[in-house]
Order: C-alpha cells, then sequence, then structure tokens
C-alpha cells in the first residue's frame, strides 16, 4: 500500500502509536462536532457541551432494547460499520504533513468509506425488521442517488488540480493558491455531501421526527453509540478533509501547520453545525430533482473550470 | 514479503468464494446482497495487496454502490421491500449447479494450463498514473465508445421501466406548461 513518495505517519512512528493517533483524532472530533451541536442546541450555554460525554457513558451502560425477529448479524454489522468507516475516513486526511495510510487514490480510499457508509446505513435501517426503520434507511439510499454523484465531482475537482489522487498531493499543490479560491462550488458541494453522508442538518430526513426517528428509531445503548458517534465522526472527517482539500491544510502565517490546521478544522466544524442547525430538514425526493437538475451540471461545470485551469497552468 | 502478500491474497479468494456461495445459501435478499458485497470486498482486498491500491479502492467503491441500488431495487420491481419473505437466489438448481461447476472447472483449470508470460520490466512507481495513461491515451476511443453505449443503455432502460412518459406528464400535443405528476419535484417548474 505504501508508495515511494510521502511518508506515512505509520511508517515514520510504527503503525501501532499511527493507527492509535487516528482513533484518537476521530473520537476528539467526533466529540468536537456533539459537543459545538448541543452548545448550540442549548443556546449558548457552554455547560452543555459535557452532554455528550454524559449521553456517551450512559449509551455504553444502557440495556439494549430489542425487536420483533431482527436480523441480528446485519443489524449489528452495519452499527459497528458505521463507526468504523468514519474512522477509517480519517486514515487517508493530512495531519501534520502525513497520512496514516498514503495510497496513489486518497481521494477513492475517502469516497469508498463514504459509499460503504451508504451501505452501512441501510443495514441499520433494514435490521431491526420495524417500519420506520427501513423507510429510514430507504430514504438515505434515495437521497445519496442526489448527492453522490456531485460529491465525486467535488472531490476530484481536487484530483485534477493537484494532478494526483493522493491527499498530501494535494495540500502541497496549494501552496500559492488555496484551492477554495477557484472551486468555490466544489467547496461547498462537498461539505453539503459530507452533512448528507452523516444525514446530518438539512440532509436528517432518514433520521426524521415525521418517521419517529427513522434508521436510528429502534437503536440502543451501544449500537445507538456507534451509530450517533460515527456520524458525529464522519462529519468531524468532512471539516477536517475539507481543511486539506481546499484550504490549505496547515498553510498559514505565524502559527505552526498543525495549529492552522486544527483551527481551521474547527472553525469548519462550528461553521456546520450552526448553519446546518439553522437550514430546515430536505424532503429526499424533492432534494433529488434539484441535485440532479442544478448540482450535478453545476459541478461538472466546476471540474471543467478546475481542467481548463489545470491546462493553462494555474496550479503550478 | 511475497509469502505474507500470497498468504493474504489466498485467504481473501477462499473468504471471496465461500461469501459467493453464501449468496446462494441464505434466505433473505438482504443477506444475499450483502454475502455479495462481501465476495467483492475481498477481491478488492486482494487488489489492494497486489499494489493496485486504485483498481482496489474502485471496485470496493463501485461494488459497494452497485449493492446500494440493488437494494433501491428491490422495492421497485421485487414488491419486497423489506425482503421478509424467505426466498432463494436459486432457480433450476440442478442446472445452474452444473453450469457454476462446469465454468468453475473450466476456469480453474485454465490458471494451470495457460503458459502465463513472465513480467518484463519492473513494476511501475504508481500504478495509479499508469492506469490513468493507459486509459485516456491508448484506449481512450474504447472508453468513450463504451461510456456512449452504457448511457444508451441507461435511457433505453429508464424509458422500458418507467411508467409515466412526456405524454402523461405534458399532455397528448405537450402543450402543458407545467407538467402534472403526482408528487412534484424539487423545483418550481
Amino acid at each position: 500500500m505504501t508508495e515511494a513518495a510521502g511518508a506515512t505517519s505509520a511508517e515514520a512512528w510504527g503503525l501501532v502509536p499511527a493507527v492509535g493517533l487516528v482513533v484518537v483524532a476521530a473520537i476528539t472530533l467526533g466529540l468536537l462536532v456533539a459537543a459545538v451541536d448541543s452548545v448550540v442546541l442549548a443556546g449558548g450555554r457552554p455547560g452543555a457541551a459535557l452532554d455528550p460525554v454524559r449521553s456517551a457513558v450512559r449509551s455504553v451502560l444502557e440495556q439494549r432494547r430489542t425487536t420483533l425477529a431482527p436480523d441480528r448479524l446485519l443489524w449489528r454489522l452495519g452499527s459497528s460499520a458505521a463507526f468504523v468507516l468514519a474512522v477509517l475516513s480519517l486514515a487517508v486526511v493530512p495531519f501534520d504533513g502525513s497520512t496514516l495510510v498514503s495510497t496513489s487514490a486518497d481521494l477513492v480510499w475517502f469516497n469508498a468509506a463514504e459509499a460503504l457508509l451508504w451501505a452501512a446505513v441501510w443495514l441499520v435501517g433494514w435490521g431491526p425488521n420495524a417500519v420506520h426503520s427501513l423507510v429510514g434507511g430507504y430514504r438515505f439510499l434515495a437521497q445519496g442517488l442526489g448527492y453522490e454523484l456531485p460529491l465525486m465531482f467535488a472531490l476530484i475537482s481536487t484530483g485534477i488540480a493537484a494532478q494526483s489522487l493522493r491527499t498530501t498531493d494535494v495540500v502541497a499543490a496549494q501552496a500559492g493558491l488555496w484551492f477554495v479560491a477557484t472551486m468555490p462550488l466544489a467547496f461547498v458541494v462537498f461539505l453539503a455531501g459530507g452533512a448528507a453522508f452523516a444525514f446530518w442538518g438539512p440532509f436528517a430526513a432518514p433520521a426524521g421526527s415525521d418517521v419517529a426517528g427513522g434508521v436510528l428509531s429502534e437503536l440502543s445503548g451501544p449500537d445507538r453509540l456507534l451509530v450517533d458517534g460515527g456520524r458525529a465522526i464522519f462529519l468531524g472527517a468532512t471539516a477536517a478533509m475539507a481543511t486539506a482539500l481546499f484550504l490549505g491544510g496547515g498553510a498559514g502565517p505565524l502559527l505552526p501547520a498543525t495549529w492552522w490546521f486544527v483551527v481551521k478544522t474547527v472553525t469548519l466544524v462550528t461553521l456546520l453545525v450552526v448553519v446546518g442547525r439553522r437550514l430546515p430538514v430536505l424532503r429526499p425526493d424533492r432534494f433529488v430533482e434539484v441535485s440532479w437538475v442544478v448540482l450535478v451540471p453545476a459541478a461538472l461545470v466546476q471540474a471543467l473550470v478546475v481542467a481548463v485551469l489545470a491546462l493553462a497552468g494555474v496550479y503550478r | 514479503m511475497n509469502d505474507v502478500v500470497a498468504v493474504v491474497g489466498v485467504s481473501l479468494g477462499i473468504v471471496a468464494v465461500v461469501l459467493g456461495v453464501a449468496v446462494f445459501v441464505v434466505d433473505s435478499m438482504a443477506r444475499a446482497t450483502f454475502a455479495l458485497l462481501g465476495s467483492f470486498l475481498a477481491i478488492a482486498g486482494i487488489m489492494l495487496v497486489l499494489d493496485l491500491p486504485y483498481l482496489a479502492l474502485v471496485t470496493a467503491l463501485m461494488m459497494t454502490m452497485e449493492m446500494a441500488v440493488m437494494a433501491v431495487f428491490m422495492i421497485m420491481f421485487m414488491m419486497n421491500p423489506a425482503g421478509l419473505m424467505p426466498m432463494t437466489m436459486v432457480h433450476n438448481a440442478r442446472g445452474s449447479a452444473g453450469a457454476g461447476l462446469g465454468v468453475f472447472a473450466v476456469l480453474a483449470a485454465g490458471v494451470w494450463l495457460v503458459d502465463w508470460p513472465t513480467r518484463s520490466g519492473t513494476a511501475p512507481a504508481d500504478a495509479t498514473v499508469q492506469l490513468g495513461e493507459a486509459i485516456m491515451g491508448q484506449y481512450m476511443l474504447v472508453m468513450i465508445l463504451v461510456g456512449v453505449g452504457l448511457f444508451a443503455t441507461i435511457l433505453s432502460g429508464t424509458v422500458l421501466a418507467t411508467g409515466r412518459g412526456r405524454y402523461d406528464r405534458f399532455g397528448p400535443d405537450l402543450r402543458r406548461s407545467r407538467p402534472t405528476d403526482p408528487v412534484p419535484g424539487g423545483l418550481p417548474r
């Protein structure tokens, strides 16, 4: 998996510490997202930041509820996969100049983790053999048909500009100009797509209150923690990846690169949460039409513009 | 190092075959779908240990989306959205088992009988770049033709499957300014 160019953190510090760092970073990011979210929900009361920790501990200790004749194997598989995939997607986010794994197709890695999440959430909906849960699972799939393609084009736009699918190369290619300057649409689509994969904010219809919580309705105990944690981590991973792909990674004056990366990621997380909580939930069937008629062509035009700029030598 | 690759590759191969068999053994549509996905993911793993990251990840990506879309089709065509009724993936059990075993035997024999060429030159540092150059250079025409063919297939599939065409939406003379749809879309048109 490892390549000649760009040393990975696994090579630099050994596999176990590097994996540990990614898991710790994932849990920190997840807690950050959940903390900011509960502060925003509580109307800015800072004490609410500790609520996610409390409910996480309660989830671990809680006894599981179950349903009549669930498909336990697939249900558990789906819940665990939601968490594992969120952590895996962080493995290719460049932190401090290196990633945990560096393949020559990092962007595809990130996208593959998202696609697998698609299947995992459907499993979470299907597993308990309950109607609201299943409706939520199918809503997630249907909504995915709308944002998956624009998200892919947004990801690939950065790859075209950097002329590499390796995330460390994408960061390095932004030495002169952050990609957000020439691909603002891809940036917005990427953030929206990430929020949609975490079925969060305006994309929360799969877990909507009109279907009694949808995919989340039958989850309890550790399973609930895994899925909710996976969503929060995934939203955080989206912010971190957007920092790397569009906001120049750790680039910035005075402060060291690591600090800039953290500052940008935390800002993006706050922005995502505050904006996301203020938007109404979109109906998946309406969103799919908007997506195919407006977003897909717009993302294609964005990729075309980037390709022309790349040929003109703007990114060198 | 080569031993490790061989052991991991063969184990993943066995996993792929076992999950492939599971597709025809389990009695639920969802389990069959995800057994098939697991089988494909094992094959993606084999490509990953063979140092072909792009092909491996694209296989994982595309197969996952394919299986997810299959789940959507489950409600569209099978009238069995929850897959709760026991079902079987096997029809004409004896004939299909014979055909399957026959094809497996032919392919497995081929592995041993074919005089495989030895590698000339060395592996490239970045197989992804090489793959991209091959697709976008030498085989560009083929890829364009395949793309147009696939697009035509998707269009004709949709046209055949749709229950409401443009005459239903815009009237027999296509004069309606707004289509009459049972469920309005997201755009004001």
